[in-house]
């Protein structure tokens, strides 16, 4: 079991409430998901020329000074930090991916959670209320975020195997369920050059998926080819730069409900982690159908 | 939408009680309802801002009206027992699962399973009802004012179920004795169900039932759906392919 939760706003005036919104949806699912917590917010892009890295540096004694020092004399930058708790978000005008190899190489006990313009991740392990506390949750601001609040069931309980799952570039997506084929998946992604990180089934769909944009598709034709790859239980959430999508598999064996208003678009395990939402009274409700893709721009 | 407006309450002298879960606890509900409420001679019981709580008046066992101003979570009114339960919003998954008797009532949607398992009562979903609703049926009445998801009345045993809209795939997969009654399309049958002609039974049957949940449909705008009853025998030259 585990909980998720997403909202779009459409208006820009509530970007600015993102997170306060956001907190009582995630801390609402705890009882689905109380081992950890993560989300994905979407903020306003930094300049094409720039990149951001989510980086997680866990209970590890990190200078971020000295690093970044020994990062600009290893990768030509500017480099920027912006520390939250253990996480930090590193704002760069050199290649992400010569930073996440110059992390790799020097300093490997720091995690990229993500990469990329608008994107910015945080997940560990712990209570939703805990974990949305430690990053201070209600302040952050954007456009949309993916949450996600996780009761393990098929593999460990570490920051790494909590939700959500990224890959590529402001691409990111939680799972309610459980894939039956995930190392078929795998076996399938790992000779195009696509590495893993954990051995979590929800890795294996985030890199399909990314790997099908990577192709060319748009994310519903990735997700309608997925019905034919991916096996299993799923509520998929997925968020980029400009969208958010829910999907659920044949049976919908996993619950959703959406709550669409003038102003904003959410979407919950259950209703529970949205009756706070302002004028939710007014709000169009329904389950998403099964095998029914239902996406939201912003 | 549902209309969540409140009803006026109590007409007659009978005590009243109503639990706001935004500061009472579930399990003081619960708990009241089925240890307090009829010593107490409350037969009336309102609950304002359910918010999507789980097992809100589940397992009552005495005759209580309990009306919900709102959405509610899993297992409303599960193992219902003579209790007369309206929620007034949409209900989560496993609406008056196995209930024995008593009536429920949704005035929005239900999610997954509504009914499920339930050996008597009535159980009316004004709105739509999501896939399995009615699964493992096993005596109840259904009536679902909207259309219901695939795999509805999966393995049901007895009871019927009235669908005034649609179904989706796999109506009455695996049917034992339970009778479904569809006003609508159906994407598909299940494995040994099949459409059957009304007879005078099904539409007095019908008419009492559509009354009893509040609808106007003439009953000779439904189809019957049975069982074939082919699946009651092995056969060991049937290849397995159902």
């Amino acid at each position: 079991m585990c909980g998720i939760v997403g909202l779009l706003v459409k208006t820009p005036a509530l970007r600015e409430t993102l997170g306060a919104l956001l907190v009582p949806m995630l801390t609402g699912m705890t009882e689905r998901g109380p081992d950890s917590a993560g989300l994905a917010v979407y903020t306003t892009p930094v300049a094409e020329s720039l990149h951001k890295l989510s980086l997680y540096r866990g209970a590890h004694a990190i200078d971020w000074s000295a690093l970044l020092a020994a990062l600009t004399a290893g990768v030509s930058g500017p480099h920027e930090i912006a520390i939250n708790g253990n996480h930090v978000v590193l704002t760069s005008a050199a290649n992400p991916d010569d930073i996440a190899a110059w992390l790799a190489a020097h300093e490997p006990r720091i995690a990229v959670l993500s990469i990329g313009h608008s994107i910015d991740l945080y997940k560990d392990v712990g209570a939703p209320a805990e974990i949305a506390e430690r990053y201070r949750f209600t302040a952050l601001r954007g456009s949309h975020l993916v949450g996600h609040t996780r009761m393990a069931t098929e593999s460990a309980v570490t920051p790494a195997h909590a939700h959500p799952f990224t890959a590529g570039r402001d691409f990111c997506l939680v799972h309610n369920g459980s894939l039956s084929n995930p190392h078929l998946v795998r076996k399938k992604l790992e000779p195009l050059g696509i590495r893993f990180e954990t051995d979590n089934d929800t890795e294996a769909a985030c890199r399909f998926f990314e790997w099908r944009l990577r192709e060319g598709d748009d994310l519903e034709t990735a997700v309608q080819r997925g019905f034919g790859e991916l096996d299993g239980f799923f509520t998929f959430l997925m968020g980029t730069d400009r969208e958010l999508l829910v999907v659920r598999d044949a049976f919908a064996c996993k619950p959703a409900v959406v709550a669409e208003s003038d102003d904003y678009v959410a979407i919950a395990s259950e209703f529970r982690s949205l009756a706070h939402l302002p004028d939710i009274a007014q709000a169009t409700l329904f389950e998403p159908k099964p095998e029914e893709i239902y996406s939201w721009r912003i | 939408m549902a209309n969540l407006s409140p009803a006026p309450l109590a007409r007659a002298a009978t005590a009243a009680r109503q639990f706001d879960l935004a500061h009472d606890s579930l399990r003081d509900l619960n708990s009241f309802l089925h240890r307090r409420a009829v010593a107490e001679g409350v037969t009336r019981v309102r609950v304002v801002n359910p918010d999507g709580a789980h097992s809100i008046a589940c397992g009552l066992d005495a005759p209580i009206e309990v009306e919900v101003m709102g959405h509610v979570g899993y297992y409303v009114a599960g193992m219902n027992q003579h209790a007369a339960v309206i929620v007034r919003g949409n209900a989560g998954p496993g609406a008056a699962e196995n209930m024995m008797s008593g009536r429920v009532h949704i005035r929005g949607f239900a999610s997954t399973a509504a009914g499920a398992s339930a050996h008597g009562g009535l159980l009316i979903i004004d709105g739509d009802a999501s896939l399995r609703c009615g699964i493992s049926l096993k005596g109840a009445d259904i009536v679902v004012g909207g259309s219901v998801g695939s795999f509805s009345a999966f393995m049901a045993q007895a009871g019927r179920i009235v669908i005034c809209g649609d179904a989706e795939d796999a109506l009455g997969d695996s049917l034992y004795e339970a009778v479904i009654y569809v006003r609508g399309k159906v994407r598909s049958l299940g494995a040994d169900a099949r459409f059957e002609p009304m007879e005078d039974a099904d539409l007095t049957q019908l008419a009492a039932l559509l009354a009893s949940a509040g609808f106007s449909h003439s009953p000779a705008e439904f189809r019957r759906v049975a069982s074939a009853r082919s699946l009651y025998h092995w056969h060991a030259d049937a290849d397995q392919e159902y």
